[in-house]
């Protein structure tokens, strides 16, 4: 579904990430594990399709990432809720419908799934914090896509966001779908990944499948590459 | 799907948003009202001179307060990161600069409607109608070089400021062409002679730089 293949990215002179190489099939769902600063948000915006590697090749369903194609089976939810705040929750997911080519009888699906269908004409910025968040992962598994790229996606969610995002994720793979997540809440992360490839200093410090030494202590893998 | 229907939903959604909210025409309204009136004080509305740069007055209007409406543009969808939104659909970069071309027009025509009747009050000035298109050509000018630079300033500190620095000089030619033919026109001139001359120049500008901005927007916001 997705390959990484000996990517750079510099900013300025600094080399963000050094020559990162994965891959993940269909079906799997990655969790990409570093402190702050080691890549993982650059590499993300790279296989969301917002900035381009200096060197090496990313393909997302066999295409490039800004490939319309391959952005029609991406969905992303990043550190903002990318939502308008002038628009309804219904009036928002009406718009990604029309952007996506998506049936817009899949609204009141998705608007009942996050619990916003009673309040589907209520303007976003009247929205409290969660009903929001909720509305943003509506807006982001509206299209049912192939691959799901997420940044943090469990921060700052209250408890019922999270486990709607939880379900959601288990949904998506049962259907075939991958899942790329960045995170530092290494339980909810643990409990859902397949797979965990671990970013130091923009490279990768360790690639390979979620094991059970890690769900028994989720910082084991931290600890062991001298991060903890 | 279709680009168009893309553009066209981009379009409905900062028309909508722009009309529960009205930050940038209410504010781009009253600038343009505000700079008649300091204007009207400077000139004597009733003398030949000022008819003979009634043109140039009218263009000054537009141009400053579409700049209100042009910042807003791009910026409007930095709150809670919504651009990413928009880059991350499947959408062709064509389509997205079209849609905010689209909706910048509609608010841009919403503020000359209103300046018009009043400069035309304050200013003695009796409009005729061969004037619309060089407005709407003209402005669609102001549209397709203030989105791209709305574009590529969006996530400058200071893109208040840098906005109007990278269009007004981009815009001298349309701009000239459009004051001389306003002026040209509301004097009781026809589309005739010069005119022509100056009528293919704003025409020749919006096509170079629609294809231009239509091109490379994706660039602009891709890199």
């Amino acid at each position: 579904m997705v390959a990484v293949d000996h990517v750079w990215k510099y900013f300025g002179d600094f080399p963000a990430l050094r020559d990162v190489s994965l891959t993940v099939p269909r079906g799997a769902c990655l969790a990409l594990l570093g402190r702050n600063g080691a890549g993982k948000t650059t590499l993300l915006r790279i296989l969301a399709g917002f900035s381009k590697p200096a060197k090496g090749t990313v393909t997302v369903a066999g295409a490039a990432p800004r490939d319309l194609a391959a952005r029609a089976k991406v969905g992303y939810l990043g550190h903002g809720i990318a939502v308008w705040d002038e628009l309804s929750a219904e009036e928002n997911l009406r718009v990604f419908a029309t952007l996506y080519g998506v049936d817009r009888a899949a609204i009141p699906v998705w608007l009942e799934r996050v619990g916003l269908l009673r309040v589907r004409e209520g303007l976003a910025r009247e929205f409290s914090r969660g009903m929001r968040q909720r509305l943003a992962i509506a807006r982001a598994f509206l299209h049912e896509p192939e691959l799901l790229v997420l940044d943090e996606p469990f921060t700052s969610l209250d408890d019922r966001a999270i486990a709607l995002l939880q379900n959601l994720l288990r949904d998506a793979r049962a259907r075939g779908a991958s899942v790329i997540m960045s995170t530092h809440q290494l339980r909810e992360a643990l409990e859902l990944a397949s797979d965990v490839v671990l970013l130091k200093n923009g490279r990768v410090a360790h690639a390979g499948t979620r094991t059970q030494e890690m769900l028994d202590d989720p910082s084991w893998l931290y600890v062991r590459y001298g991060e903890g | 799907m279709s680009g168009v229907a893309a553009a066209l939903a981009i379009a409905r959604k900062d028309l909508r948003s722009e009309l529960r909210s009205k930050e940038a025409t209410n504010a781009a309204v009253s600038f343009a009202l505000v700079i008649l009136l300091i204007l009207s004080f400077a000139f004597e509305p009733t003398g030949e001179e000022t008819h003979a740069i009634a043109g140039g007055l009218l263009w000054i209007v537009f141009a400053f307060s579409g700049t209100l409406i042009l910042n807003r543009t791009f910026a409007r969808e930095l709150q809670n990161d919504a651009l990413e939104a928009l880059i991350a659909a499947p959408v062709p970069g064509w389509a997205l600069f079209l849609g905010k071309a689209v909706s910048s027009m509609a608010m841009m025509l919403v503020v000359e409607l209103v300046s018009l009747p009043v400069f035309a009050i304050f200013y003695g000035v009796t409009l005729v109608w061969t004037v619309i298109p060089v407005i709407l050509l003209g402005t669609w000018a102001l549209v397709v070089v203030g989105v791209a630079f709305s574009a590529l300033t969006v996530n400058v500190q200071l893109r208040e400021v840098m906005l109007p620095l990278l269009i007004y000089p981009t815009l001298v030619p349309a701009l000239i062409a459009s004051m001389v033919l306003t002026g040209n026109l509301l004097d009781g001139q026809t589309f005739s002679g010069d005119n022509i001359t100056w009528l293919r120049l704003l025409v020749g500008f919006d096509i170079i730089y629609t294809a231009l901005a239509v091109s490379l927007i994706d660039i602009v916001l891709v890199g």
